[in-house]
């Protein structure tokens, strides 16, 4: 068997089937092996029927998500793990057209997809999940969360490399003991960075493992009519044409908070 | 490792417990029950004479938090009292930002710039979080004063200015001591006058009464049935409770939840060791706790009801 050396890996998908083409078409041509899904494909973004063709004819490999979760259980809310009542207002209006819109073939799809992937890369051991190894809805931002917190983490579930999604912003961290951890971001929606790009990751295993944050742009202005065409809060459409996160923010810690435009 | 991770609750008659699955938050009681303040409305009593719980000395904080890396804590809060009327609390902060994230539960009324700096410089320097979370309970001297003390509002707004001023972005915690149907006009209220001093981006935080301490008093105590049982804790996720993630360090040992830290009975030993075993949710409060989640973390409070 072939040693694998490259992966893409990408989460909060948010019905962004633009972002998503562009993604991997993207991680196709940079000579990604396999394709690696951190769950959430629903939310925030149009037709969410869309984006499951698209995964599952680039055979992408899809962890379970707590939109996800909640589309095939047919729950009341996201879970996503909001607070402020704004936020969850917007939720609210996400998750009803998203739940909606999701045809049944579809959400029993979701509701058959692993809550983690594991994968032995030539020794690597690599586990992938939504949240964190433990919580589906965990937030590990980078500014709240220790370094030796996540080393418990990586410890108790027997991995070297940790890699999960939720926030929706990427960043890495190196572990004791030549672990790693990182938080892939998501592309359905720029990272509060004041660009429309999404970003992904890209995975080498050799000569050891190493992830690297890609930026991908996409026909967002696309995206974003057709987001208007659908009746979508306009919040929405605005994050997607400037990069600047408006809605969801009070979960952010002080730093993150620091950094965005709202 | 169980996903999701719900600790477990197991029934002793009709009280259930609650196992620390890990142990997320260190919590230090750093200025006991010594605050500059008496709110009419404190669980615990603090005020300027309660010296049932003491200061805790820097280099016991300092033990604490090197402890604290072997047990892979993910962040720390500091309360009271007052947290800054501690003249360690910078050197505390500087050092609890060298391992992780950091939260000041304070009243905004002190604040002395000498102090502020070098939390402000430690928080520039860390990679990690310092949240300061400012008690005002109510947008206006007419709804928070006659709680917090009489020129109270004025003086944590200007203290809200002054963390501004300092490149924080504070997380104003109001308790819920308004009817819940005025819970819109009353944050509408507040994001106006935090607005008012510049605060563009206004993070605030509702919080339910605790029926304990001093608010027994001011307002009622806790109802017969308002107690936590084995029944209600069937099929809830206990990992939304304080004390399945966190632990209290005080000067009078480790407890359960720094709700409980007059109640005896919370107190779980003298080292972190004894204090993972589990906690029966035998207190009133608990109930609180029970009904809106970990309240007393920076993004728990109203909006998670699960009464």
């Amino acid at each position: 068997m072939r040693a694998v050396r490259r992966i893409a890996v990408f989460g909060g998908v948010y019905s962004n089937y633009l972002a998503l083409e562009a993604v991997l078409e993207d991680a196709a041509d940079r000579g990604a092996e396999a394709f690696y899904c951190l769950g959430d494909l629903g939310a925030f973004g149009p037709f969410p029927d869309r984006v499951f063709p698209l995964l599952v004819d680039a055979e992408a490999q899809v962890v379970r998500g707590n939109y996800d979760d909640s589309v095939a259980r047919g729950l009341d809310d996201c879970q996503c793990g909001y607070t402020d009542p704004r936020d969850n207002h917007f939720a609210r209006l996400s998750y009803r057209y998203t739940y909606r819109r999701t045809a049944e073939r579809w959400r029993r799809w979701l509701g058959r997809l692993p809550g983690e992937i594991r994968l032995d890369a030539n020794g690597t051991r690599v586990l992938m999940c939504h949240g964190s190894p433990r919580r589906i809805n965990e937030f590990l931002w980078e500014s709240a969360t220790s370094t030796c917190f996540l080393d418990h983490l990586a410890r108790s579930c027997d991995a070297d490399v940790v890699l999960a999604t939720h926030t929706g912003i990427p960043w890495q961290r190196k572990l004791s003991g030549g672990r790693l951890f990182a938080n892939v971001g998501a592309l359905g929606r720029p990272a509060n960075d004041g660009r429309p790009e999404v970003w992904y990751a890209l995975v080498d295993f050799a000569p050891r493992a190493r992830v690297r944050f890609v930026p991908v742009a996409y026909d967002h202005v696309r995206l974003a009519h057709e987001m208007r065409r659908e009746g979508l809060p306009e919040e929405f459409v605005e994050t997607i044409m400037t990069g600047w996160w408006t809605t969801c923010l009070e979960v952010l810690p002080a730093k993150e908070r620091a950094r965005g435009c709202y | 490792m169980s996903e999701p991770a719900i600790s477990a609750a197991r029934d002793n008659g009709h009280v259930p417990y609650v196992a620390l699955d890990h142990l997320d938050t260190l919590w230090f009681q750093v200025a006991g029950t010594i605050c500059n303040l008496r709110c009419t409305h404190c669980f615990i009593s603090c005020a300027p004479d309660n010296r049932s719980f003491e200061f805790l000395p820097l280099r016991e904080v300092e033990e604490w938090l090197v402890q604290s890396e072997e047990w892979g804590v993910k962040e720390y809060y500091f309360t009271g009292g007052e947290p800054f009327m501690h003249r360690d609390l910078p050197a505390m902060l500087e050092s609890a930002l060298e391992r992780g994230p950091a939260s000041v539960l304070t009243n905004g009324t002190l604040l002395p710039r000498r102090m502020l700096a070098p939390v402000a410089a430690a928080a520039r320097r860390s990679r990690y979080s310092l949240e300061i979370r400012v008690s005002i309970d109510g947008p206006s001297p007419e709804t928070n004063d006659p709680i917090r003390g009489p020129g109270t509002f004025a003086r944590a707004m200007e203290g809200v200015r002054k963390l501004l001023d300092h490149g924080f972005l504070p997380i104003v915690t109001a308790t819920q001591l308004w009817a819940p149907e005025e819970d819109e006009e009353v944050r509408r209220s507040f994001v106006a006058r935090l607005r008012d001093i510049g605060y563009e981006k206004p993070r605030l935080k509702i919080i339910p009464s605790l029926r304990i301490g001093r608010e027994a008093a001011r307002d009622r105590g806790y109802a017969g049935g308002e107690r936590v049982t084995s029944g209600m804790m069937q099929g809830y996720d206990a990992g939304q409770l304080l004390c399945s993630a966190s632990r209290v360090v005080t000067s009078r040992g480790v407890y359960a939840c720094p709700i409980l830290i007059e109640t005896e009975e919370a107190r779980l030993g003298s080292t972190l060791e004894e204090a993972a075993r589990p906690v029966r949710l035998n207190q009133s409060a608990c109930y609180t706790c029970w009904c809106h989640g970990a309240i007393c973390s920076n993004y728990g409070g109203i909006g998670l009801d699960n009464s």
